[in-house]
């Protein structure tokens, strides 16, 4: 087989036969790699030695409060959606010891983490997610303060996208304008294709070290009509959204409508379980707990992902700021589509619909936009008696 | 409080099964060093050999079931300078409070040859109806690290991390996938309690509750969602009515759907 010299945005074919290789090539090269693979009857990330691991002929079906697993007709390696992990849970562990401490007689001392953070390979990461960890960037390692747990992880991650060939019943990425097409932060990005008896990729270089790594696995030049297939499946990818959110004046919107009605409404249904934001790829809250032992001598300082729904969120002396439900989900879902935008120039929802399809009671953020836009409040102090009459009627 | 000397601690029971003073026991790697900073001065299902009080740390296992137990548990406050209710009964009243929806005589007369001699109250009830309770720890039974955390807390004089937000959380961090979400299998999870790191949904299973309501448990709408996935209201109210069947919320909510 020919290789040709590849360069960054070129587009090459990468058969199926030769995937094993692309993770072997990872593998040689030190990479943690990681993707999505069966568990626990969903689709998660965990470590992924061999294309094997891959959940090869599946796909899921996803609504609000439900997630399943079903069968294709095909074999494709990426025929479905995202599930319940994100990348998060590489990049910004649960629960991550800081530092340690040992008393001695004038004092204590503290003892760093000593973190051997191998480099990670992300293997199957959707455009929606790619959004989502470009967000956590912006939040962990630009500015004054840099995280250095999440750029330690992140810094050397390498990025295998892939460019979603179906959407779900919960996704909604075309209104947030993050998908389904890969276009940046990645190393290569790859197009499914399974036709008759052909199943290949057709691969976009992103950077140059995926050229470098494709170039150590085999592949072949792509033809007019193999790129042309790829662009259509992304297309019909875009067309088969599963949800829709109108983000018009979004941030206006919610700023506005602080005491609209349907916030009492929503409180009634939601459990403030935390699910949402535990599944969400842009929440980032964590929590610091200090612990001693029996004896005293000896202290951990642990970090642990946290939630705008727990009381402790907003705890002071005191008492908790938000202790009412109506508090906390508004605070979670303003925060996320309109004070995100003024705190980080960008939206902090990426259309993944997670937080929809893992809400046990399946509380809809883009039904609840929908909610308050279609009947918003209107401020009535603004207007005259009539049309005041009127717009109360 | 920071306690400076070894301090003394006793370990009451009152009407309970005795899991929550075996988690003590449990400790085992950790029991040394429990032994080496504490003394244990009131612990009889560990020792015969008991030192008198007061008592610097009381954990106190069981609800309040008869006459003599209430009486009793006064004696016991006056004697500790703080007092930890652990587990279900002591915090709830524990599934033995499951009499309280019943007159209790009708199952006198039932279990027992010779209910006469039966001295018992119409009620099951938490320490914390009769005394003063410092610190609650929920569980049926405790978790032992939970315990620990606990009592390392009280030594050093700091708040005891045991956070009071769902199980959810719990499953989420350790990357546990919804069994309600991805199986349909009704789970308490989301109105419970956080602290035996989400164990049942680990295996597969819906959570029992058996860590009791969470803050601002919302057993309503759970209730929805369960009737949804098909379950009846006998069921819905079985579910609540177990190891914390007289909390607050379990307890409206299986009223809600109790019909008879």
């Amino acid at each position: 087989m020919i290789t040709p010299s590849i360069k960054v945005m070129d587009r090459v074919i990468l058969e199926r036969n030769h995937f094993q290789k692309l993770i072997d090539v990872l593998i040689t090269r030190d990479y943690r790699v990681v993707g999505p693979t069966l568990g626990e009857g969903a689709i998660v990330y965990d470590e992924l030695n061999s294309v094997d691991k891959l959940p090869i002929g599946w796909t899921d079906d996803q609504d609000g409060g439900t997630y399943r697993l079903k069968k294709r007709s095909d074999q494709a390696l990426f025929g479905y959606v995202v599930g319940p992990h994100s990348w998060k849970k590489f990049l910004l562990p649960s629960a991550l010891r800081l530092w340690q401490a040992k008393r001695h007689d004038n004092g204590f001392q503290i003892i760093p983490e000593n973190e051997e953070i191998q480099k990670f390979a992300f293997i199957g990461v959707r455009s929606c997610d790619i959004h989502a960890v470009s967000t956590q960037d912006k939040i962990f390692m630009n500015g004054q303060h840099i995280d250095p747990h999440y750029q330690s992880r992140r810094k050397d991650a390498f990025i295998l996208a892939v460019n979603c060939g179906k959407a779900d019943g919960t996704c909604f990425c075309v209104s947030m304008n993050t998908g389904p097409k890969v276009t940046f932060g990645f190393d290569l990005a790859v197009t499914e294709i399974l036709e008759d008896n052909n199943h290949y990729f057709v691969v976009e270089v992103g950077t140059e070290l995926g050229a470098e790594i494709l170039h150590e696995v085999t592949y072949r030049e792509a033809n007019g009509r193999e790129k042309k297939l790829a662009d259509g499946i992304i297309k019909n990818t875009a067309r088969q959204m599963g949800r829709v959110m109108d983000t018009t004046n979004i941030k206006d919107l919610l700023y506005k409508n602080y005491e609209h009605p349907r916030w009492d409404d929503v409180a009634k249904r939601c459990l403030t379980c935390a699910n949402c934001t535990m599944v969400c790829p842009t929440c980032f809250c964590t929590t610091v707990e200090d612990v001693t032992d029996l004896t005293g001598d000896h202290a951990e300082r642990w970090r642990k992902l946290d939630s705008c729904f727990t009381m402790d969120f907003s705890y002071i002396h005191g008492g908790s700021i938000r202790a009412s439900t109506k508090s906390r989900y508004r605070q979670w879902m303003t925060h996320k589509l309109a004070a995100w935008i003024d705190q980080f120039g960008m939206s902090g929802c990426v259309g993944c619909g997670r937080c929809i399809t893992w809400c046990p009671v399946a509380i809809d953020i883009t039904e609840e936009v929908r909610a308050i836009r279609e009947n918003e409040m209107i401020d009535t102090s603004t207007i005259s008696g009539k049309e005041k009459t009127n717009a109360i009627a | 409080m920071a306690i400076k000397r070894k301090p003394k601690l006793a370990v009451w029971k009152f009407a309970s099964c005795d899991g929550c003073q075996l988690s003590l026991l449990d400790c085992e790697d950790e029991l040394l060093g429990v032994a080496d900073r504490i003394n244990i001065a009131y612990f009889l299902e560990a020792s015969r050999d008991t030192v008198k009080g007061p008592y610097d740390i009381s954990l106190v296992e069981g609800s309040i079931t008869t006459q003599h137990d209430a009486e009793h548990i006064q004696k016991i406050r006056k004697s500790s300078k703080l007092l930890v209710a652990i587990g279900a009964c002591a915090t709830a009243g524990g599934i033995q409070a499951l009499r309280n929806f019943k007159d209790v005589k009708d199952f006198i007369s039932v279990v027992y040859a010779s209910p006469k001699y039966i001295d018992t109250l119409d009620k099951s009830t938490p320490i914390s109806s009769h005394v003063h309770v410092d610190f609650e720890l929920q569980g049926c039974p405790i978790n032992k690290r939970q315990l620990l955390e606990v009592l390392s807390a009280f030594l050093h004089g700091r708040k005891p991390n045991t956070p009071p937000h769902s199980v959810c959380i719990e499953c989420k961090r350790r990357g546990t996938v919804c069994v309600m979400v991805a199986q349909g299998i009704p789970c308490l999870g989301p109105v419970t309690h956080a602290g035996c790191n989400a164990i049942c949904p680990s295996y597969c299973r819906g959570c029992y509750g058996c860590y009791g309501p969470k803050e601002t448990s919302n057993t309503g709408s759970l209730s929805s969602r369960f009737t949804r996935l098909g379950m009846n209201d006998e069921n819905i109210v079985r579910s609540f009515r177990n190891f914390y069947a007289t909390s607050e919320p379990f307890r409206k909510e299986s009223e809600v759907h109790n019909h008879l």
